[in-house]
């Protein structure tokens, strides 16, 4: 027995020594014969309370190595057009000319560039104001039946897989842009409207959660000033979700920027900076989609569509780096 | 002395429960008048009947008829936005908007479609001033008032209601959720100001309305149990149960 148990050992002797009430008896334990070892052994709670921790642990390295084998194998495929292939960055980022199997000097991406940011901006642009419009109906005009459904339409709207939402643009807003607007009817109108509905729910529960989130008190205190609701709306609410509406609109975004099917199946895939709204184009997601079948691994071509993707992947690192710096900002 | 504001047997509802039973009380001009009771025994309730705060509460039904300056405030063209310029009100956590003091002080003027900038800086200095929250502010008007400690943001607040110059200023429990210094603080705010508004405040805390105010109405279960001069009220009450309160038997 070590000195450290010896100790409490006596302890636990001199404590039960100075029981002063010997008719209570707890069953089960015996004064006399007070197990060291057992005492000073870990429990079985803390067996699994280790377990537990090592579980987890496990599971953040699993994952965390998945993440960095992600960025990796991205990176390395995308740069190596740069660093193999010889591109020069700044043809790939400011060139239009794209057509990779002609060679390194044919790699510009600036046209899928500019076409999904156009997309991108268009769509949460006409999104922003309706989604703000349904949140406000939604939290301080209606709170019961009309609010809840309201709430399962937009739930729906999440719900539809991209594929759905591209093949209804396909049959219902090309027809419809071509006969307004003239042209083929494929292009940034055409994308932008069927990524405008795409991301009203996302820009929209966001929001809602926005002007929940803004205390009642506020609201009473602009009423008990004299406030109209809809001033109270514009002054205090609004401006107190603020920061959220950022970040809901940033949300959106992100989704917009990111989605594939859906746009390629609207925006005529055509590699050509965009002359206007109506003109065929194609974005990064796009490319890649329709694209990535035809090249065979290591050629130029190959690694140019990596170098999208790589940028697709700062990008998407940068949407969140700006919700981060907005969160911390407010 | 006249009386700003006079309650006439308001009775009130929430659904089936009726929370106050006909409660009749005068309120005189530039007086601070203190309802004091055990919780839950109306006091809000009473206190947000007098600028129709309560209206949008569902199934809720007041009766009764509450006078400010001699006109029905539940009458039927009533304007409310009109009303809550006349009768302000302070809420129990201080509820400073999310920008500026200087904006949150000019806020009541704003949407009562002040333009004129001059006025709106010089009320804006008064209120503050008046509030006594000035010195602290002052070189800060930009400010967050959200950034500030918790007894400057309750006299912000308080700055906010009186820069409208209210007649009557609402104050439901504004020290409670303060530390001592915050509330001595406010509470010294306040009996600077009883000469120039008339304040009506609810307070459980005993000493607090023995101190600022000059008269004192007691509420229990919803209904009016006494009310009087603050000194008569404390020294010589009329009703044992209203001496039982006030000497801490219960509450
Ligand atoms: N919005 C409400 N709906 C239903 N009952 C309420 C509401 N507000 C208060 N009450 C009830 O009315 C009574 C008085 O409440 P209140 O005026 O807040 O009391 P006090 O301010 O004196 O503590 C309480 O029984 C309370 O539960
Ligand atoms: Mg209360």
């Amino acid at each position: 027995m070590s000195k450290k148990e010896q100790d409490l050992q006596e302890v636990v002797e001199q404590a039960i020594a100075q029981q002063k009430v010997p008719h209570v008896k707890i069953k089960g334990i015996d004064p006399h014969s007070i197990d060291i070892a057992r005492l000073t052994k870990p429990s079985k709670e803390t067996r699994q309370e280790r377990w537990g921790k090592g579980l987890t642990a496990l599971a953040i390295l699993l994952i965390g190595i998945l993440i960095v084998s992600i960025i990796g194998f991205v990176g390395s495929h995308g740069l190596a057009t740069f660093f193999t292939d010889k591109v020069n960055i700044f043809h790939f980022l400011f060139s239009t000319d794209w057509n990779p199997s002609a060679g390194p000097n044919h790699v510009g991406a600036a046209a899928m560039i500019v076409t999904s940011f156009a997309v991108t901006l268009l769509a949460a642009l006409i999104a922003t104001p309706f989604a703000i419009a349904v949140a406000l109906f939604m939290t301080e005009y209606e709170s019961g039946k009309k609010a809840n459904l309201l709430q399962s339409v937009m739930e729906l709207l999440v719900g539809i897989p991209s594929v759905v939402y591209g093949f209804l643009g396909l049959t219902v807003v090309v027809p419809a842009v071509r006969t307004v607007f003239g042209g083929t009817g494929f292009g940034i109108l055409t994308a932008t409207l069927i990524l405008f509905v795409m991301v009203l729910p996302t820009i929209t529960s966001l929001t809602v959660d926005a002007f929940k989130a803004v205390p009642k008190e506020l609201r009473k205190s602009s009423a008990a000033l004299g406030a109209t609701q809809w001033q109270t709306i514009y002054h205090v609410v609004l401006r107190a979700a603020r920061a959220r509406i950022m970040t809901a609109i940033i949300f959106g975004m992100a989704r917009a920027f990111g989605e594939a099917l859906a746009v390629q199946m609207a925006i005529g895939n055509a590699v050509l900076m965009p002359y206007n709204l109506v003109s065929p184009a194609a974005t990064l997601t796009s490319q890649l989609t329709s694209q990535m079948g035809n090249t065979v691994m290591g050629t130029l071509p190959n690694n140019a569509l990596w170098s999208l993707a790589l940028l697709l992947l700062i990008m998407s690192l940068v949407f969140n780096f700006l919700v981060h710096l907005i969160g911390k900002k407010s | 002395m006249t009386n700003i504001m006079e309650a006439q047997n308001v009775k009130l509802s929430y659904g089936k429960f009726e929370a106050l039973h006909g409660i009749s009380l005068n309120f005189p001009e530039k007086q601070l008048t203190a309802l004091i009771g055990p919780s839950g025994c109306g006091k809000s309730t009473f206190l947000r009947c007098l600028n129709r705060m309560n209206d949008d509460i569902d199934n809720i039904n007041i009766t009764g008829k509450i006078l400010l300056e001699g006109k029905d405030i539940y009458r039927a063209k009533l304007d409310l936005v009109a009303l809550r310029k006349k009768v302000g009100m302070v809420f129990q956590q201080p509820t400073p908007f999310p920008f500026p003091v200087y904006d949150n002080v000019a806020y009541g003027l704003r949407v009562a479609g002040v333009k004129d900038k001059q006025l709106i800086d010089q009320r804006v200095e008064e209120s503050l001033k008046q509030a006594a929250i000035w010195d602290e502010t002052k070189d800060n008007l930009q400010r967050n008032a959200q950034e500030f400690s918790g007894g400057q943001q309750q006299r912000i607040c308080i700055a906010r209601a009186l820069a409208v110059r209210p007649e009557v200023v609402l104050l439901d429990e504004p020290t409670s959720a303060l530390d001592p210094i915050s509330s001595a603080e406010i509470e010294e705010t306040l009996m600077g100001l009883k000469k120039k508004y008339t304040f009506i405040m609810v307070t459980h805390n005993l000493q607090q309305a023995s101190r600022v105010s000059d008269q004192v109405a007691f509420l229990m279960d919803g209904e009016l149990i006494e009310s009087g001069p603050t000194e008569q009220m404390f020294l010589a009450p009329k009703k044992e149960i209203t001496s039982n309160y006030l000497n801490g038997r219960f509450g």
